[in-house]
């Protein structure tokens, strides 16, 4: 029972994390009908903020203060990395076809990767235990560490909070409209190249709360460390339908709480090893069954 | 109000519109006519700056808008309806209206007021999501979304497509209301009848080139408009 319940937990938590990377996945196709390949990459590299940034600012200020600075600092380094990528890699191609802006998702994704391994030389980084989320509380009798238990609780606030900001403010409201017709949105007044960066900033800005979540976790990382979590949360989003942020949230929940389960199981079954490829049969089974997702849209093109 | 100079807008490759003339004076309704690929729509697509010009200029209240982008013109006071109504289908009735004035900053009531009272019935379905109207009621919805944002210019891309002809009658009415009430309208049409029937300039569009202009009465009346353009 305690078993259980220390796996229910952890899988929620990193359901959670991926959560919020899948959201800048979904959100960035439901306006741009793009794979953004490097988000994985871009949550890797707030990783590696996290950690310079921590390192650096110890030196000049007390410990605690240092991590908080460097948290914020995380957060909005990620953010202006986002917004950058796409002005120089993604608006340049706005009328190319749509696999030309793939192609540079997937140029960023490198570059971004071979910039981390540069910079670090390939070497495994540990990312600093940041004070209370890596604290551990007793939980049924587990140990449990604040970040597992918070990072669901935090996805519901910002989530809650993302959803009220798409239905219920104007920038929202512009969001949807340029997410259906471009043109006509022109037509409105509406500064499409404006309202495409708020969804990158949205999108780079959950996925640094991810990596910070992510990483107090699994201490380690190497310049691919976006790769698998990027993959998964991308599986999340498409699962859920992607275009739609309640379909990946609750997609990435699924996920996360699916392959814990199986990584849980008793070692003498010997299947933990299979829980990624598990992912992905999941993914087709949903797919055939539902081709658009949990919550996808009947019409996924755009007219 | 609007003068177009010599316009020249190259689409996809070919010319679509060979340095046309003309104008729009302040609360008139003028309308241009012509068969399908005229150029028409690109004309109005390119004052609207949807669509880069090659040669030529348009020019707005005495200011010089050629090439300026769309935000900054509908800024101005220049909106378009656009062809098939494009309404957002997702976005309630409400939305859609409120989305047509995104870049004003003051109060929307009395303007909504308006837009009610011109159409009661977008006002009855003001929680629906847009794409559950039918073509009318979208058509309604379309004229207005662009009402909303207070144009001195409203451009309207073919309003009767697709609607029946009872509907159709009803939209030209209000088309004649909303320029009553002191908007500039440019219509373009390939119901030809109606268009010159409701406007006090007309020109005609032949591949990309005006072919003859007259005020709607004298081009109803004229043969060769009768010939090719309505069928009788």
């Amino acid at each position: 029972m305690e078993y259980a319940i220390s796996i229910l937990l952890s899988g929620i938590s990193v359901g959670g994390q991926y959560a919020l990377i899948a959201i800048g996945y979904t959100m960035v196709y439901g306006i741009l009908r793009l794979i953004n390949f490097a988000h994985g990459d871009v949550f890797m590299v707030a990783g590696l903020m996290g950690i310079y940034f921590t390192s650096w600012l110890t030196s000049v200020m007390s410990p605690g203060a240092a991590v908080l600075c460097s948290l914020l600092l995380v957060i909005v380094m990620t953010v202006l990395l986002g917004f950058i990528i796409e002005r120089v890699a993604y608006k340049p191609l706005r009328s190319a076809p749509r696999m030309s802006v793939m192609i540079s998702a997937i140029g960023v994704s490198y570059l971004l990767q071979n910039t981390a391994t540069y910079i670090t030389g390939g070497q495994p980084m540990t990312y600093p235990s940041i004070p209370f989320l890596f604290d551990t509380v007793t939980v049924a009798g587990n140990n449990i560490k604040w970040a597992v238990l918070l990072t669901p609780v935090l996805v519901i606030i910002l989530v809650l909070a993302l959803t009220q900001l798409i239905n219920r403010t104007k920038v929202g409201m512009a969001m949807r409209a340029v997410a259906k017709d471009f043109e006509t949105s022109r037509l409105m007044g509406i500064k499409i190249n404006s309202v495409i960066s708020v969804t990158f900033v949205i999108g780079s800005a959950l996925a640094a709360v991810g990596s910070i979540l992510y990483f107090t976790n699994y201490q380690s990382i190497v310049p691919t460390a976006g790769a698998m979590p990027g993959l998964k949360a991308f599986v999340a989003a498409v699962f859920g339908g992607i275009g739609s942020v309640p379909g990946a949230v609750i997609g990435a929940f699924i996920i996360g709480i699916c392959e814990t389960i199986i990584k849980g199981l008793p070692s003498a079954w010997d299947v933990s090893v299979f829980s990624d490829a598990f992912t992905f049969a999941l993914l087709i089974v949903i797919l055939v069954f539902k081709p658009t997702g949990l919550f996808g849209e009947k019409a996924t093109d755009k007219v | 109000m609007l003068k177009i100079n010599d316009l020249k807008v190259n689409y996809g490759g070919i010319e679509a519109v060979k340095g046309i003339s003309f104008e729009v004076p302040e609360k008139s309704i003028v309308t241009l006519i012509g068969a399908n690929g005229a150029g028409k729509s690109t004309t109005l697509r390119a004052i609207a700056g949807l669509v880069r010009t090659s040669g030529g200029s348009v020019e707005f209240m005495g200011e010089d808008i050629t090439g300026k982008d769309t935000t900054e013109i509908v800024s101005r006071g220049i909106t378009l309806v656009p062809e098939g109504r494009r309404i957002f289908p997702d976005l309630t009735v409400l939305e859609n209206l409120k989305i047509g004035a995104y870049l004003r900053k003051d109060s929307l009531e009395s303007d909504l007021e308006w837009v009610y009272d011109l159409f009661p019935r977008l006002k009855e379905r003001h929680w629906q999501a847009g794409g559950t109207l039918s073509g009318g009621e979208q058509q309604m919805l379309a004229v207005g979304r662009a009402l909303m944002s207070r144009p001195k210019v409203l451009m309207m891309d073919e309003p009767s497509l697709g609607l029946a002809p009872i509907i159709v009658r009803g939209i030209f009415d209000i088309i004649r209301e909303i320029n009553r009430q002191g908007v500039t309208v440019l219509l373009i049409e390939q119901n030809a009848n109606m268009a010159l029937q409701t406007a006090d300039m007309g020109y005609v569009l032949e591949t990309g080139r005006i072919t003859m202009t007259g005020t709607g009465a004298q081009l109803l009346a004229d043969e060769k408009v009768k010939a090719a353009y309505l069928g009788t």
